[in-house]
């Protein structure tokens, strides 16, 4: 049996189960779309496919004969390559450098500068791609360019499989048709290409099989001719959603945030949105469509290139983060350890940074009124840590999201922009801060949120808005919205 | 877990080592009988006093996340620009507010450019530690200036060897050590120290002014380094701008000897100013027991190494 074949894999990292039950087959020259939700368990199947991981059960073969990939390095040299999202390039070193690196051409040491200028060449010839400048340093070269110059990288190791994670979620539409080019003519020399993408439009058009993971389990698989994309999207969902999010019915007030016309960044491209009072807000899309540049954008930590947000009753004036807490909003982080916390420091000082004057008198601060504010949060929000005065970083990732929650709370804020709040913490966790956004709307709060995670948003919110490729395809009632509506949107479709 | 004597010991840690230091020098026959006297406590904090008040403005600094390499020339900077005010007839009061302003102005300088070009405070402050040694040198015409008399040259003086009162640079480095300790911990300039230092992206999505925060701070600490400059002209009596070359080594070694993490956000004045204290106990230690001073600065940088992985070991390894 030739070509990469598992079965029955399973992991579980402690009590969760990440992978229960997942087959993938991809033979020679075939192109494989993994298709699946943000959770599904494609992270850790990749992560096991490279060699990160070691399956807890289940077997793997490449070409009939058993695989099993020490490392990334090992999976490799076996034949098994992976271009990441976040590309892996020395953007200071020069293309050529940047494709031979770790397997230079090398005599004695020394660098063979004939051989690798030529194997350089023929790797980017075999992609369609021998004109690009071997001399430029990698980082001189726009996105599409690099993944080539990465992709050139893997192919020195003349890859069986090659995996190919959310290749587009950077290229325009052009460089991604250059892509399925390029992949296509791999595929045409016998490699296996796995390709992952949420773009399920893509995924048809230059895949030739596809396989569906869902909570772990491999749900299905096929070929792509002649499977409706209905039928895909109805595979990846069609989840029942549970009584985790204990909503009442709201009655939004009057407009407390309007943005008009909002471009920042590279992607962020007109937004207009209004959130009223006591109403919670989700807006859907896939990583990479510009929700968290949305959110940043109002809350002044990126610039807006064009367009307007507008704070009702409140003064304005220079948009700060400053200013936007003192106008009222609250934000939250997506990412908690580089942005969200300080880590090092104690719970209190967390949860007081953003008014540390009303902490005491003329600029002083007193640290028992901090570690006070800081315990009835602990005791409210049933944080678990010794006390006040222990650093972040100690607790864990639930309780590291409500301190962070707790910011703005303690602030307090009355409109409320979170990024993926729940991202990577448990599932009672989960459920207490499903209770605590519900309990902000109902006491008149706004609350905007950003989440990848739909039965989330379905669950929760009033309104759902659906952002694709950085404009805002729909915002319409819960109760109008199903997932598979949301997931066509999302993916592009019309 | 034995938590509380870990915590305890972490307290501790610089204490010990200074303990240490001294316990070293206070065993040897050739040392015991002068090392541990009052007026030999009195010269290692007089020597102590010109580190130490960098070392305040220096703990600030790399608690942002910070560092200043201009501290050295800055005092020598500062120290010349002392001495000419006395030549023109300043009064001791008024040489050393421009001292110190001469001091922050240097700071605000580096605190500019760091938050307003955006470029690292490492290569802000390699500039003007040469820019500011080449002002000074032009300044005094590259010779000391020298002066008839002032008072500011008795305030780094152990004039009576038996007396018990201590020279003013040791009673002002002490009043401003406990002011910069309040002022870190208990004030919000302090706190958004901290914060700056723990998170720079924390800090400003919770609203810290962090560009604005960046000059004060570098401006604060050149005030203490032109205080620090004051001083060295006080003890040298004459305005020389070639002093105190490599000096903000010394200075960045006792913060961190005091347990500053030089990724900021951790550091205290109580431990750099320990930290202070143990490289002057060394030198001086050192002197008595006969050891040649390429000797001395073989142990300190062993110290600065220990010390660190000491801490290190201390504080665990978080992952």
């Amino acid at each position: 049996m030739s070509g990469l074949r598992l079965v029955g894999i399973r992991k579980s990292f402690g009590a969760t189960r990440a992978l229960a039950n997942v087959s993938l087959a991809v033979a020679p020259g075939e192109v494989h779309a993994l298709i699946g939700e943000n959770g599904a368990g494609k992270s850790t199947l990749m992560k096991i496919l490279s060699g990160a991981h070691g399956p807890d059960a289940g077997t793997m073969t490449l070409d009939g004969a058993p695989y099993a990939p020490e490392g990334p390095h090992d999976a490799r040299r076996k034949g098994v390559a992976m271009i990441y999202q976040e590309l892996n390039l020395a953007l200071h070193l020069t293309a050529q450098e940047n494709i031979l690196l770790g397997m230079e051409s090398a005599r004695g040491g020394w660098i063979d500068r004939r051989a690798s200028r030529e194997r350089a060449r023929s790797a980017l010839a075999q992609l369609g791609h021998a004109d690009l400048p071997l001399d430029r340093a990698a980082g001189g070269f726009a996105i599409a360019e690099q993944q080539i110059i990465e992709i050139a990288r893997a192919l020195l190791g003349r890859p069986r499989v090659l995996i190919l994670d959310e290749p587009t979620s950077s290229l325009t539409q052009a460089d991604a048709g250059r892509l399925f080019g390029v992949v296509r003519r791999l595929r045409d020399q016998g490699v296996s290409v796995i390709y992952i993408s949420h773009f399920l439009e893509e995924c048809r058009s230059v895949a030739d099989r596809f396989t569906v993971l869902k909570d772990g389990e491999t749900v299905a698989d096929g070929p792509m001719a002649g499977t409706g994309l209905d039928r895909i999207v109805t595979l990846m969902t069609g989840r029942a959603v549970t009584d985790l999010y204990p909503r009442t019915a709201s009655r939004p007030g009057a407009p407390v945030l309007e943005v008009t016309a909002a471009r920042a960044g590279p992607r962020l491209d007109g937004v207009s949105l209004q959130l009223r009072a006591g109403e919670i807000l989700g807006l859907a899309g896939l990583i990479g469509a510009g929700r968290t540049d949305l959110v940043r954008a109002v809350f002044a930590l990126d610039e807006l290139a064009a367009g307007e947000v507008c704070v009702v009753d409140a003064t304005a004036g220079r948009a700060t983060p400053r200013r936007r807490w003192a106008q009222g909003l609250g934000f939250l982080s997506e990412n908690r350890k580089e942005e969200g916390l300080m880590l090092g420091q104690p719970i209190a000082d967390n949860v007081t940074l953003t008014k540390l004057g009303a902490f005491g008198r003329l600029g002083l601060v007193s640290g028992s009124r901090q570690r006070a504010a800081a315990q009835r949060w602990i005791s409210t929000l049933a944080i678990k840590c010794r006390d006040p005065g222990q650093p972040v970083g100690h607790l864990s990732g639930g309780n590291q999201q409500k301190v962070a929650l707790a910011r703005l709370l303690e602030h307090p804020a009355r409109i409320f922009l979170l990024d993926e709040p729940t991202r990577g913490i448990d599932v009672g966790s989960k459920a207490q801060i499903y209770r605590i956004i519900g309990e902000l709307a109902a006491a008149g709060k706004a609350v905007l949120i950003v989440s990848s995670y739909l039965p989330e948003l379905l669950g929760l919110c009033d309104r759902i808005g659906v952002m694709c490729r950085g404009r805002l395809a729909a915002v319409r009632p819960r109760g109008d919205w199903t997932e598979e509506e949301i997931m066509r949107l999302a993916t592009g479709g019309a | 877990m034995a938590t509380p004597l870990k915590r305890l010991l972490a307290r501790l840690g610089p204490f010990l080592g200074l303990l240490a230091v001294i316990l070293l020098f206070s065993l040897p026959a050739e040392t015991r009988p002068y090392f541990l006297t009052f007026h030999n406590f009195k010269i290692i904090l007089t020597q102590t006093v010109i580190v130490a008040i960098g070392a305040l403005g220096m703990t600030m600094i790399i608690v942002s996340g910070g560092i200043d390499l201009s501290v050295g020339s800055s005092i020598a900077f500062t120290s010349v620009i002392g001495a000419l005010l006395i030549q023109h007839g300043w009064a001791a009061a008024a040489v050393v507010a421009a001292t110190i302003a001469a001091g922050g102005a240097i700071g605000l300088v580096n605190g500019a450019a760091i938050a307003g070009l955006r470029v690292t405070p490492f290569i802000i402050t390699l500039g003007t530690l040469g820019i500011a040694r080449g002002s000074a040198k032009w300044l005094a015409d590259n010779q000391t200036v020298n002066y008839d008399a002032s008072p500011i040259n008795r305030w780094m003086m152990t004039a009576n060897p038996f007396g018990y009162a201590l020279p003013a640079g040791v009673w002002v480095a002490l009043v401003l050590a406990g002011a910069t300790a309040v002022l870190l911990r208990r004030t919000v300039f302090g706190r958004h120290i901290f914060a700056l230092g723990s998170n720079e992206a924390t800090a400003r999505l919770c609203g810290v002014p962090t560009t604005r925060l960046k000059v004060l701070i570098y401006a604060v600490a050149g005030g203490f380094f032109g205080l620090a400059g004051l001083f060295q002209l006080s003890r040298l009596r004459q305005g020389d701008p070639t002093v105190a070359v490599g000096l903000e080594l010394d200075i960045i070694a006792a913060v961190i000897i005091g347990g500053a993490s030089l990724n900021g956000g951790v550091g205290g004045v109580l431990g750099s100013m320990i930290g202070a204290l143990i490289m002057a106990v060394l030198r001086n230690g050192s002197q008595q027991m006969g050891w040649p001073t390429y000797f001395q600065e073989i142990i300190i940088g062993l110290v600065i190494i220990a010390a660190v992985f000491l801490d290190r070991i201390r504080q665990g390894r978080p992952d």
